[in-house]
């Protein structure tokens, strides 16, 4: 009886070495009632001192998700969510308002210590060479706690910042984007994060700023029960570039929760944005119990003449992701990049990949998906090439590539591809693979025990995309992969 | 003293198949020897088991290196005891540098010694050098790890990555094949270089007499069906060169 006690108690150590984020933090909260209705609605609104016409738009949001249905296309197996057993706002108990980052809750800063988030005004990952600095905003749960290096940024005038604070400082600039390029009713997800989203950030770079620092959001659910509904809203003025990373991790808990963000990214003329991803939620354990839902809705509007926008994603989390990062080509010559690594392993399920819908002539799109699929889990790209017929010599490239690890495990790649323009360009490759004995031999041989070989190997087959991450995101993503796919051979 | 490497009565089998049907060699430091033999005659698959390849059962025997039972070992934890194989066909892995990979390799085993890690510049360092040795492209060293070589320069990458792991015994599954004659007394010259030293020994395959001119084996055994049926001298090689298996093989 007790062996098999100690064995569960190992067996519980051993995961969560897997997963090394999986710790929680005893802090004071607060949240709302449970469940969802308009009250909520206006709680969270009162919450946050929105003004009115904030919460006129988050009841007209919450009004279409009535109306709505969660969608059934993707090839996901989704589980019934009951949407009133969830809690929609939790926020730290601290001051509402902190003046300076020392008077961040000493356990939150100690929760971002842990992941190795710098929330002091410091250089990344020191100790590596080349390393840069890097302006944070930490959210915590439902709420902002931190946006450092502010004050330098205002000195070119870029604006980083919670969304809240933004609604509040920059009522014109919210109003006049929000919800351009991801309508309210764009999907049930969007809708529903239109009504109770809480926090997020939002950034705005003002007419030929080239923005001096990368950017980052940490996103930290804590909270049990609790769904996570950030907002971030990016614009990049004429001529302005910015890098903006993303990242995220929860506690390993036994039930599931629900994450829906929406990412709206505005790209005036010749501007560019490269939004990076480092998705690492709580997958879940080994039978499937817990973990993440990620719902996301990412979109990028390419409004003027030669803007760009690329999205890097590496996606190793959440027990169910449901995510396609778009780019909406308007401008001539416009840009769109995707890259994405995405990892499934145990029952973990992905459904993910983008959509380029190209309006404005001579836009271009590169498409270049790396999936992973070991244990039982299953990993679908998804994604919709659509030129239309005012765009002329448009021109799309393709690659996905799967790899499986195991034979258990499923691999899928759903190319939609519509042209109405017959000047197009449009080319699509796809190759699926097994990571492969000999390899793996070839490796161990040479020294590598089995998970350095498979980390190795797979690192390898993902390295055109990881390579477009910003440095220091790629060695934590290099080491995310090895880490998920620890045991997954033999 | 133990010896470096000792075989006794070992039997393996791949696919329920018996390839190896109790084979007996003993290598001392300091010493190389080659084995040569018909092809098929079970060679490769010695070195796959020597070195812990999935899939290859030993049923019977044993072998010992360097006093520590060989067998019971995963195939990184021989690597780090000193176990090298040159492959016969080197293995291609894409998208992992030959740089990075050398490293990866190079520092995991000091890891399993306990040892501490190699920096990049000093890694760096060691490598360029060796590749020149070698006559290697410093470009090549970027390249994904055998992606696109050709034989032979396969072949001399192998033994940049022996120079550069400084193993104890390395089984050299004809590193010769493929190879031009510049690159033969080249990739000769590094065996000699890097492993002939009174606490390094060689296990060399091979089918021609030409490597054997320039490294210069201690004992040749001739391996036939699975079981070592002669053993001599360097003269031996001469003599099978001359002569062929006959009797031997029969
Ligand atoms: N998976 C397998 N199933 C069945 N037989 C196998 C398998 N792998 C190898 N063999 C056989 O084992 C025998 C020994 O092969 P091995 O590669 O060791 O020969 P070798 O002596 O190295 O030959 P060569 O000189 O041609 O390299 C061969 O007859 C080969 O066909
Ligand atoms: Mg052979």
């Amino acid at each position: 009886m007790s062996e098999t006690k100690n064995e569960a108690a190992l067996e519980a150590l051993a995961r969560n070495d897997r997963y090394e984020w999986g710790f929680s933090s005893a802090v004071d909260q607060e949240f709302a009632p449970k469940g969802l209705n308009e009250d909520i609605v206006r709680f969270i609104s009162a919450k946050k001192g929105e003004p009115e016409w904030m919460l006129e738009w988050r009841l007209e949001a919450y009004k279409r998700w009535l109306e709505m249905e969660m969608p059934h296309w993707a090839k996901l197996k989704l589980p019934e969510i009951d949407y009133q057993d969830a809690y929609y706002y939790a926020a730290p108990k601290a001051k509402p308002k902190i003046e300076s980052l020392d008077e961040i809750d000493p356990e939150i800063r100690k929760t971002y210590e842990k992941l190795g988030i710098p929330i002091e005004e410091q250089k990344v990952l020191a100790g590596v060479s080349g390393a840069r600095e890097v302006a944070v905003d930490a959210v915590f749960d439902s709420v902002s706690v931190a946006t450092t290096f502010r004050e330098k940024l205002q000195e070119v005038g870029v604006i980083f910042l919670s969304i809240s604070e933004a609604i509040k400082t920059y009522p014109e600039l919210v109003k006049r984007y929000l919800g351009r390029v991801v309508p309210v009713r764009d999907n049930y997800f969007s809708a529903l994060n239109s009504a109770v989203f809480s926090d997020g950030t939002f950034v705005y770079i003002p007419e030929g700023v080239r923005c001096p620092m990368e950017l980052s959001t940490y996103f930290r659910i804590n909270a049990a029960n609790t769904g996570q509904f950030e907002r971030t809203l990016i614009v990049a003025d004429k001529g302005a570039y910015v890098s903006y990373l993303e990242g995220c991790t929860a506690p390993q808990r036994d039930e599931n929760q629900l994450h829906a963000a929406v990412v709206e990214i505005f790209v005036h003329e010749e501007a560019e944005v490269r939004y990076s991803t480092v998705q690492n939620w709580y997958p879940g354990d080994e039978n499937g119990k817990g973990g993440i839902y990620n719902f996301v809705t990412k979109r990028a509007l390419c409004d003027g003449a030669r803007s760009k926008v690329s999205w890097t994603q590496v996606e190793t989390g959440s027990a169910i992701t449901w995510k396609y990062p778009s780019c909406i080509l308007k401008g001539e010559e416009s840009v769109g990049e995707f890259y994405s690594v995405a990892l499934t392993n145990n029952y973990q399920q992905a459904d993910t990949g983008t959509k380029m819908i190209h309006i404005g002539k001579n836009s271009r799109s590169t498409i270049i998906s790396k999936g992973i699929s070991a244990g039982h889990s299953d990993n679908t790209y998804r994604g919709l090439v659509k030129v239309g017929g005012a765009a002329e010599n448009v021109r799309n490239f393709t690659r996905c590539d799967s790899l499986l690890i195991g034979d258990k495990c499923g691999a899928h790649t759903v190319p939609y591809i519509e042209v109405r323009n017959p000047s197009a360009k449009v080319e699509h490759e796809a190759t699926t693979s097994k990571i492969s004995d000999d390899e793996l031999f070839y490796a161990r041989q040479r020294g590598l025990n089995e998970d350095e070989a498979v980390a190795l190997i797979v690192n390898g087959f993902a390295r055109d995309v990881l390579q477009k991450l910003p440095m220091e995101f790629a060695i934590e993503a290099q080491k995310l992969l090895g880490i998920s796919l620890e045991g997954a051979v033999g | 003293m133990s010896k470096m490497l000792e075989i006794r009565n070992l039997r393996a089998e791949v696919d329920n198949k018996q390839i190896l049907k109790g084979l007996n060699l003993e290598i001392g430091a300091g010493e190389i020897h080659a084995i040569m033999g018909p092809n098929g005659a079970g060679k490769s698959t010695l070195s796959y088991v020597l070195s812990g390849k999935p899939g290859y059962t030993v049923t019977d025997g044993s072998a010992r290196f360097m006093g520590k039972d060989l067998l019971a070992m995963e195939p990184h934890e021989r690597a780090a005891a000193g176990l090298f194989l040159g492959f016969q066909y080197p293995v291609e892995i894409a998208g992992v540098s030959n740089l990075h990979f050398l490293r990866a390799a190079a520092n995991a085993q000091r890891k399993t010694r306990g040892e501490e890690e190699l920096s990049a510049g000093e890694f760096i360092k060691i490598a360029s050098k060796e590749a020149k040795a070698l006559g290697i492209n410093p470009e090549m060293l970027k390249r994904p790890v055998n992606v696109g070589f050709s034989g032979g320069e396969k072949k001399r990458n192998e033994m940049m990555q022996m120079a550069v792991l400084q193993p104890k015994l390395a089984i050299l599954d004809e590193t010769d094949s493929g190879l031009d004659i510049d690159a033969l007394r080249i990739v000769s010259e590094s065996i000699n270089r890097v492993m002939r030293r009174p606490d390094r020994s060689v296990l060399l395959i091979t089918h021609y007499q030409r490597l054997l001119d320039h490294v210069k084996p201690d004992f040749v055994h001739v391996l036939v069906k699975g079981q070592i049926v002669r053993s001599g001298g360097a003269e031996l090689a001469l003599e099978l060169e001359r002569e062929g298996y006959g009797e031997l093989v029969a």
